[in-house]
């Protein structure tokens, strides 16, 4: 089965089962990871499913939107690949995909 | 007063207001210069209200039933709603007969109340065709109170001055904020009275609140109370939101909280020059950065930027502590469940946001013609985006009337508002209400409601103003 990991800024790794067809931040509420919130339910309008993506995937899910940059410009811990977790649709290729949630979720 | 004697008042007024803002020009350098900025706008607004016979707007009267009025007549800007008890059933009917409603006239102008959950977020998210300004509640502050805030300005300015303040509740600092918070909470509380009953608004909500904000600001200690005095005055003001506070008294509010703020700032860089270590205190933050170290040069931002951190903090946090405590007693069961199993503490304190909503809406205004939820919204008219309306929706939440502390979506209330302007307080506030009840539960076995609450008179903040309980502390395990 495919399977995407959340590491969190504690460190700790949560590997949970990568659904196709669902955003990450719904993937990551459902198995309850810790630290992504998923507040306004994937409107990218609240900024708390804040994820990193390892610079080695950004080829494969792409740099942040730019409704995603209007939450993404406030937060002091912003990254360079920074992305709303809501709006990234899982897809069969992103097995093995690694995240950082950092601890700054607005 | 004689036709003369007003005139000639009315002529030594409008001098001294010339003079003020001569001398405003003149004193532009000095050191407080935003007292004399206000002085001046102060007398054009009171010379004004004496010219137009303005006098107070409200005087409260029954309010019938929501099903006995016309679905057109309804005006949700009623600032006696709350207070009466009749908020929910004329937000209801609004919600679901015509969501997005036009009020064509009240004391505030026209305006659109959004109602829904959904079209709530759709309008907040959207800030090129709603902008937040010149103010976001639903009338207009005297003009001496058109403070610079960076909640009422759009993209990009208000992003630039929120990115300055924004990292006094980063995670880091809350977490070095934790400990002083919760010591604070235990003080509190190890003296409230058991043998009788005390007003819970005085005694714990309106005291730890002030306490939160002087560790927010490293404002001096023992004189806390100023902060909330400074913020209620600011907070209720009759044309801006329908509230009881007099101009006079505002603006004397005003000024003392100008003198108090950039002393407290003064103070500050004099202590930071003798080598204090940096603390992570706002102050110290916007003089540690680029963009806001000489902020103190520009008064009315400077003034905006912490009454706004002030106001923001203050009716909001003391309400919900307040509303807690309410609507566990309103839904015993709900405390039993909270009892048996504290890990829901997190979930309750979203779940009492959601149920308290203490700000009832913030005010947009369409930058261009637009239809929303089928309704043509035309460039300029106002709308009002009810979010305690949003937080009862049916749409989303079942049983919205119902505090359910281990509700599943409570996190998804609205009371934070949504988009670029989602509260920035928001985990300090959850911080501090979920500090409250992990020290509450092993003090107390009930926190008992013993008498009617009595609300404050708004339509902006949904706040209780007195609350008498009666506390059983639990049984001393020897
Ligand atoms: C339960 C407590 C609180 C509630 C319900 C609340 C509610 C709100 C709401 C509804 C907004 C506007 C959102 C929008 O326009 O979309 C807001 C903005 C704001 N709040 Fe809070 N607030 C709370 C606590 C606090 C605290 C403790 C602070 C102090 C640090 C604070 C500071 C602010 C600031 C600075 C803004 C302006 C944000 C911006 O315009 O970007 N709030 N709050
Ligand atoms: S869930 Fe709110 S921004 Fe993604």
């Amino acid at each position: 089965m495919s399977s995407v990991t959340f590491v969190t800024h504690e460190g700790e790794s949560h590997e949970v089962p990568l659904d196709d067809d669902r955003s990450l931040m719904q993937i990551a509420v459902d198995n309850g990871v810790p630290g992504i919130d998923g507040d306004c339910g994937g409107e990218a309008a609240c900024g708390t499913c804040h994820i990193v993506v390892d610079p080695a995937w950004t080829d494969t899910v792409g740099m942040s939107t730019e409704v995603e940059e209007e939450m993404l410009a406030m937060n002091p811990e912003r990254h360079p690949t920074s992305r709303l977790a809501c709006q990234m649709t899982a897809a069969e290729k992103w097995d093995g995909l690694v995240v950082q949630v950092p601890e700054f979720q607005m | 007063m004689t036709m003369k004697t007003l005139s000639q008042t009315i002529i030594s007024t409008m001098r001294s207001a010339g003079d003020s803002v001569q001398s405003a020009a003149e004193a532009a350098q000095s050191a407080l210069p935003m007292n004399v900025l206000l002085r001046g706008a102060q007398l054009y607004d009171k010379t004004r209200r004496m010219v137009t016979g303005d006098d107070k707007i409200f005087t409260e009267t029954p309010i019938p039933p929501a099903a006995d009025v016309a679905l057109a007549d309804i005006d949700l800007s009623n600032p006696f709603l709350y207070r009466q008890g009749r908020w929910a059933e004329y937000a209801e009917r609004v919600r679901n007969e015509a969501p997005v409603h036009f009020r064509p006239e009240s004391p505030f102008g026209p305006f659109w109340s959004v109602t829904r959950h959904a079209d709530i977020i759709t309008v907040d998210k959207n800030h090129e065709v709603f902008s937040a300004e010149p103010f976001i509640i639903i009338g207009e502050p005297p003009r001496f109170m058109d403070v610079a805030m960076f909640i009422a300005m759009d993209p990009p300015r208000h992003d630039q001055q929120r990115a300055a303040v924004q990292g006094v509740v980063a995670p880091k600092n809350l977490r070095e904020m934790e400990g002083l918070i919760r010591s604070r909470v235990r003080e509190v509380l190890d003296d409230l009275p058991t043998d009788r009953p005390f007003n819970w608004v005085q005694d714990v909500s309106i005291e730890l609140t002030a306490r939160m904000l002087a560790t927010l600001l490293d404002f001096p200690y023992d004189q806390r109370r100023k902060l909330v005095e400074w913020s209620d005055l600011a907070g209720s003001m009759e044309q801006a939101n329908g509230g009881q506070s007099d101009n006079d008294e505002v603006f004397r509010g005003m000024l003392d909280a100008a003198k108090g703020l950039s002393a407290l700032w003064h103070d500050k860089a004099a202590r930071r020059a003798a080598g204090e270590e940096p603390g992570f205190d706002l102050i110290t933050m916007l003089q540690s950065n680029e963009d806001t170290k000489d902020l103190i040069d520009r008064p009315m931002e400077f003034l905006g930027n912490l009454i706004l951190l002030i106001i923001g903090g203050n009716d909001t946090t003391r309400n919900s502590m307040s509303g807690g405590v309410l609507a566990l007693n309103r839904f015993p069961d709900q405390f039993e469940k909270l009892k048996a199993n504290p890990d829901l503490i997190p979930n309750m304190v979203s779940e009492i946001i959601r149920w308290q909503t203490p700000l009832a809406y913030m005010r947009r205004v369409a930058t261009c013609d637009t239809i929303l939820n089928g309704q043509f919204i035309r460039k300029g008219d106002k709308l009002v985006m009810w979010y305690a309306s949003g937080n009862r929706d049916e749409r989303v939440f079942d049983r919205p009337e119902e505090l359910i502390i281990d509700r599943k979506n409570a996190r998804n209330h609205i009371a934070f508002g949504f988009g670029v302007h989602r509260c920035m307080g928001n985990r300090l506030a959850e911080l501090q209400l979920r500090i409250l009840w992990e020290e509450l539960l092993p003090r107390f076995e009930n926190i008992e409601v013993v008498d009617e609450p009595e609300y404050v008179q708004s339509n902006f903040v949904r706040g209780i103003s007195k609350l008498m309980v009666r506390l059983t502390p639990k049984a001393e395990v020897s």
